[in-house]
């Protein structure tokens, strides 16, 4: 089975995806909407790059609950980070620098978080219990992220199946990093403590492109809630992939649903590169407990090169490590992903745990030809004692830092014996992945002592039943019902106008294409026009249907009134001319055939069409246009 | 008292779980009306309510099922958490100093604690190797366990002990001496080993956490490593405070043991001296003296270690409309020592007055502070401080009044002469009298202005 090998991402099929085993799961993270931060009173949504004071803080492994170190938190300490956070006075409180415990849950965002969680038709847990999540990278100044489970056990629809939800939790945001440079990584803390869920799906998206459509369903019915914040950043997906064989894999922080795809065939195929790699290795009797290298300084011996990288290492002080891979010969190039190879994930190991972020960071004899002298690498091979079956890989730092990325090289080699190391993985732009850091396990929870469990009752989850939305699945399932428009369906669905279109079909008869392009479509034109939208709320639109419903506007009579209300801000009645009787409509309509009469007109077919024209300036929104059309041609 | 093995949990929640013979620690799945749950079942602290079971997810998560929404537990093995911090034996390398750790308890190394759902503390040397390897760069490091108790929970017996432990290792030739410390009460213990530990050559380093080690961000391992070099390296033999100087994780400061105050009830800078400058900055690298007038560490082991103490004293703090029967229940218990924390210069209102005087008249030593805690009492400005003075009370200058609280403790526990005791209250034995309040001494910044904008800004505080 492992002789498939991954075709072109335009030629991949469903099929193909079924034979690698394909699954992924979908973890999203989307910022509720509230005025404040979830464990302090500070605003939340207020960001600026601006800052007045900087804290300087390390972070370092501690044990979990059960006693056991966390592998991500172990890898962290590794790297030796200073973690810069840089902070404005009007955003943070000692709070997020961690300087006063946390005050008692937002109650706004836990009921906020419970609705969407009901709406996924999760079960809701009876017990509130607030955990750490460790995360030893810096982006939370605790060095752990506070975060519970409220629910559990949901779905949504998909396709013709459900989409099993394994957990929702609610949690304080982190913050956005500004740099990552040698030992020091620069945040900034405007986000930081901010309330957003994280909805967990299970591993049950069979093909890339279905994880996207789950991740725009799952997008859909929190933003139909009006209860979460929507623009740049506010929701976040980390997407999980493995293959048969393969690891669950994390891609954290995709920024958008639709470059979801690309990033998930291309860890697919990165894992069964891998897999296939492994076997290619114990083919060549290369197994765990076979596997052999070593690290010798070279410094000396490249005293006199002419590679520029190294010259600059060594104008430095710094010293070259060189590892030897016992007969990996050739395999440095072996692909992973679509124009990437081994070496990269050798390379990036180097980069984020050693520190060394100049690339490149690493050469090697498997591309021996852009780098040193052919004879530099023989005399190198000579004097670590490499045969023709191996590999050489060369290291440059500061004394630590080599010898922390000679380490990796190692580690990183040998583990392509045992198959695919558990990380989480960047989302690259050209559409592959990169190592982040280890993937964190369970060992890195740990309950929060600084407060006591949470009761969530019964009477509480009631209340918010009462202000939940219709899915929107159902909302979805009647506009197809309707025969909206397919383009207007899904953004009707989320749009805070969704109960307004449903008052307006019902009650007041509204025919359900008019009111769902109206409430849609309308809007989107005039901020094109770049006029106020914000103005027309529910109110003053339902007000316009009215005067329609009674027949005292037309139906273009309703854009143009929109228009105004966007203008101005009101109802501007003036506009609203009573409906034309038809023989007021011929006298017009033969007013403009005789203005048209001393027009030279090229094409005579255009002829009704300037009548129209010029006769739908006088009558706008006094008669429906297809009424005065039927008139032209009468005529 | 609750079965060990449903640690912690009472009643209903209790009920259900004997039903179903899940003990603590069971791996289980739990079934009920609303959905299943799989996971381990924890111990319950004991201050939560008796209606809920709690389970540990497989993700890790804990969540608490109702009790009485169970309908079936199944039991599918066990796992039961065994917290220990790896540990290692700590390396003896001849050329190093050799400095003792003596624990008292507090934060600095701790654990979670299943019964109460807290923190508490634990140490061993080569736990503190397993977590703190740095340790081993600077020093070979003995450690003792002396108690185990949170800091509020100090108090003679504590003191006392640990003054006897240090003068043990002294007397052993120690090179320098860290006592572990919950930060509440800190600076009270600081004071008392200033007075019972006298002419020590060595130095004597009190240190603790804001942040419990089981967080990432904890401030003890570094409180830990500055401790242990200015114990191993540093040529000052004072008790002092080693903890945070700014919130980041830079420096250190050392203060005067009698000088020393907790002004924050979380800031991990929370130690400030007070009427003073400290005596030296600490980083891991080097130990800079911020000034030159401290005790300099000698070879011999001529210590004076004298433990004791009165415990019948009390502060009293002042406050507008106190009522005289405040100090005459002190006099009427059989206290022989009151410590007036003083409004401003040192005064109180006068229906105090009779009953100062009759305390006074009872043999009670009574002592004025002053609670602004910058500054000298100076009793002489107003008349009230005159008429205050007339009725016995003495004006303590400048001594914190924490400290003059220990002090008076202490000279009560060497001698019953009144006039005795004032005079070793009003000499200077560490620093708790100064002379002079240097001009850069008091600095609480003022935040919002301008220029403290500006200077927050440059340094990282």
């Amino acid at each position: 089975m492992i002789d498939f090998v991954f075709k072109p991402f335009e030629e991949m099929t469903t099929e193909d995806y079924r034979k690698v085993g394909f699954k992924s799961g979908l973890e999203i993270h989307q910022q509720l909407h509230t005025e404040k931060k979830l464990f302090c009173r500070c605003p939340a949504g207020r960001y600026s790059k601006n800052y007045n004071a900087e804290i300087l803080r390390h972070m370092r492994p501690t044990l979990s609950e059960l006693g056991e170190y966390d592998g991500t938190a172990l890898m962290e300490f590794k790297t030796k980070k200073e973690i810069i956070y840089q902070i404005h006075r009007d955003t943070v409180c000692t709070y997020e620098m961690d300087d006063t415990p946390p005050f008692e849950i937002n109650d706004d965002a836990l009921d906020k978080g419970i609705a969407i969680g009901m709406l996924m038709n999760c079960v809701i847990i009876d017990e509130l219990h607030i955990a750490r999540k460790q995360y030893l990278d810096g982006s939370i100044p605790t060095g752990f992220q506070r975060t519970a489970i409220f629910g559990v056990d949901g779905w949504i629809p998909y396709k013709d199946r459900k989409i099993n939800i394994i957990q929702i939790s609610i949690e304080e945001d982190s913050c956005r990093e500004v740099s990552d440079i040698g030992h020091t990584r620069v945040y900034n803390t405007d986000r930081l403590g901010m309330p957003l869920i994280e909805t967990v799906t299970a591993p049950e998206m069979l093909t890339p492109v279905e994880v996207m459509e789950v991740g725009e369903i799952l997008s859909a019915v929190v933003r139909s809630t009006g209860l979460v914040r929507t623009g740049a950043g506010a929701a976040r997906e980390d997407v999980n992939v493995s293959v048969t064989g393969g690891t669950r894999i994390e891609i954290k922080g995709v920024p958008s649903l639709g470059r979801i795809p690309k990033l998930t065939y291309h860890e697919a195929m990165r894992q069964w590169n891998l897999l296939r790699l492994r076997e290619e290795l114990k083919r060549r009797g290369i197994t765990p407990e076979t596997f052999k290298s070593k690290v010798d300084n070279v410094t000396k011996l490249l005293k006199k090169t002419k590679y520029q990288p190294i010259v600059n290492a060594l104008s430095n002080g710094n010293l070259v490590n060189c590892v030897t891979l016992k007969g990996f010969k050739d395999l440095l190039r072996w692909q992973t992903q679509t124009d990437t190879y081994f070496s990269k994930e050798i390379s990036d190991r180097v980069r984020v745990v050693a520190c060394l972020n100049t690339l490149p960071n690493i050469i090697h004899s498997d591309s021996a030809g852009e780098t040193l002298a052919a004879s530099e690498w023989q005399t190198l091979k000579k004097h670590v004692g490499a045969k023709d079956k191996d590999t050489i890989v060369l290291v440059w730092g500061d004394e630590r830092d080599a010898k922390t990325g000679a380490g990796e090289i190692e580690i990183r080699a040998k583990e392509a014996t045992i198959g695919i190391p558990s990380e989480t993985r960047q989302a690259l732009k050209d559409g592959t992945t990169g190592f982040e850091r280890i993937l964190p396990g369970p060992d890195r929870m740990y309950p929060d002592t600084d407060l006591p469990p949470k009761k969530i009752t019964l009477e509480r989850i009631e209340e918010l039943r009462k202000i939940l939305p219709e899915p929107i699945w159902e909302r979805e399932k009647w506009y197809r019902e309707l025969q909206i428009p397919e383009d207007t369906i899904r953004p009707l669905a989320i749009s805070k106008f969704a109960n307004l279109f449903k008052k307006l079909v019902s009650e007041l008869k509204i025919n359900s294409v008019l009111a769902a392009v109206a409430l849609i479509q309308y809007p989107k034109r005039l901020a094109k026009k770049k006029f106020d939208i914000s103005n027309l709320t529910e109110e003053k639109i339902l007000e316009i249907f009215e005067l329609y419903a009674k027949g005292k506007t037309s139906r273009e009579g309703i854009l143009l009134l929109m228009e105004e209300t966007a203008k101005s801000g009101m109802i501007n009645k003036d506009k609203i001319q009573p409906m034309l009787k038809e023989k007021d409509l011929n006298k017009i309509l033969e007013e403009a055939a005789y203005e048209t009469e001393h027009i030279k007109i090229n094409n005579p077919e255009k002829k009704n069409v300037i009548i129209l024209g010029k006769a739908m300036n006088k009558i706008r929104g006094r008669i429906d246009g297809s009424k005065v059309s039927k008139q032209i041609i009468k005529n | 008292m609750a079965d060990d093995s449903y640690k912690g949990y009472r009643g209903e929640a209790l009920g259900v779980l004997k039903n179903f013979n899940a003990l603590v620690w069971s791996d289980v799945e739990i079934k009920t009306d609303t959905g299943n749950f799989k996971g381990i079942i924890l111990p319950r602290s004991e201050t939560s309510d008796n209606f809920h079971v709690v389970i540990k997810l497989r993700s890790g998560y804990n969540v608490g099922i109702a009790a009485k929404r169970i309908k079936d537990i199944q039991i599918e093995g066990r796992k039961e958490a065994h917290y220990k911090i790896p540990e290692k034996e700590f390396p003896f390398d001849p050329k190093k100093p050799n400095v003792k750790l003596l624990g008292t308890g507090g934060t600095i190394a701790s654990r979670l604690d299943y019964r109460t759902g807290a923190v508490i503390p634990a140490f061993t040397p080569g736990e503190l190797y397993g977590s703190v390897p740095e340790l081993a760069d600077i020093c070979n490091l003995d450690t003792e366990k002396l108690y185990g108790v949170f800091s509020e929970n100090m108090g003679p017996e504590q003191w006392r002990g640990t003054a006897e432990a240090i003068g043990r290792e002294i007397e052993k030739g120690i090179q320098g001496i860290v006592v572990g410390h919950g930060t509440d009460t800190m600076h009270h213990t600081a004071a008392a080993l200033s007075f019972m530990v006298q002419n020590s050559p060595v130095p004597i380093v009190m240190v603790g956490s804001q942040r419990s080690s089981d967080r990432p961000s904890s401030d003890a391992a570094l409180n830990l490593m500055h401790s242990v070099k200015t114990a191993a390296e540093s040529d000052i033999a004072e008790v002092m405070v080693c903890m945070f100087g700014p919130t980041s994780d830079e420096y250190g400061l050392l203060h005067q043991g009698t000088r020393v105050r907790k002004m924050h009830s979380s800031y991990r800078s929370t130690f400030r001296t007070i009427g003073d400058f400290p005596i030296a900055t600490v980083s891991r690298e080097k130990i800079t003296p911020l000034r030159d007038d401290y005790r300099k560490r000698r070879n011999d082991k001529n210590v004076i270690i004298n433990t004791e103490f009165e415990d019948k004293v009390s502060i009293v703090y002042y406050y507008p409309n106190m009522r005289p029967d405040i100090v005459d229940s002190l006099t009427d218990n059989g206290y022989r020592g009151i410590i007036i924390a003083g409004t401003g210069l040192g005064h109180v209102n006068k229906p105090l007055y009779p009953a100062l005087k009759r305390a006074s008249e009872k043999g009670i030593a009574i002592y004025m502070t002053v609670q602004t805690l910058w500054g000298y009492v100076q009793m002489y400005v107003y008349d009230t401080g005159r008429d205050i003075m007339e009725l016995g009370v003495v004006p303590a200058a400048n001594m914190l009044p924490e400290v003059a609280y220990i002090k008076l403790g202490w000279a009560l526990g060497q001698t019953d002469d009144l006039n005795e005791v004032k005079r070793i209250m009003l000499t200077s034995i560490a620093n708790e009298i100064t002379e002079r309040e240097p001009s850069n001494g008091y600095l609480i910044l003022q935040g919002g202005l301008p220029e403290v904008e500006e200077f927050i800004s440059k340094y990282r505080k």
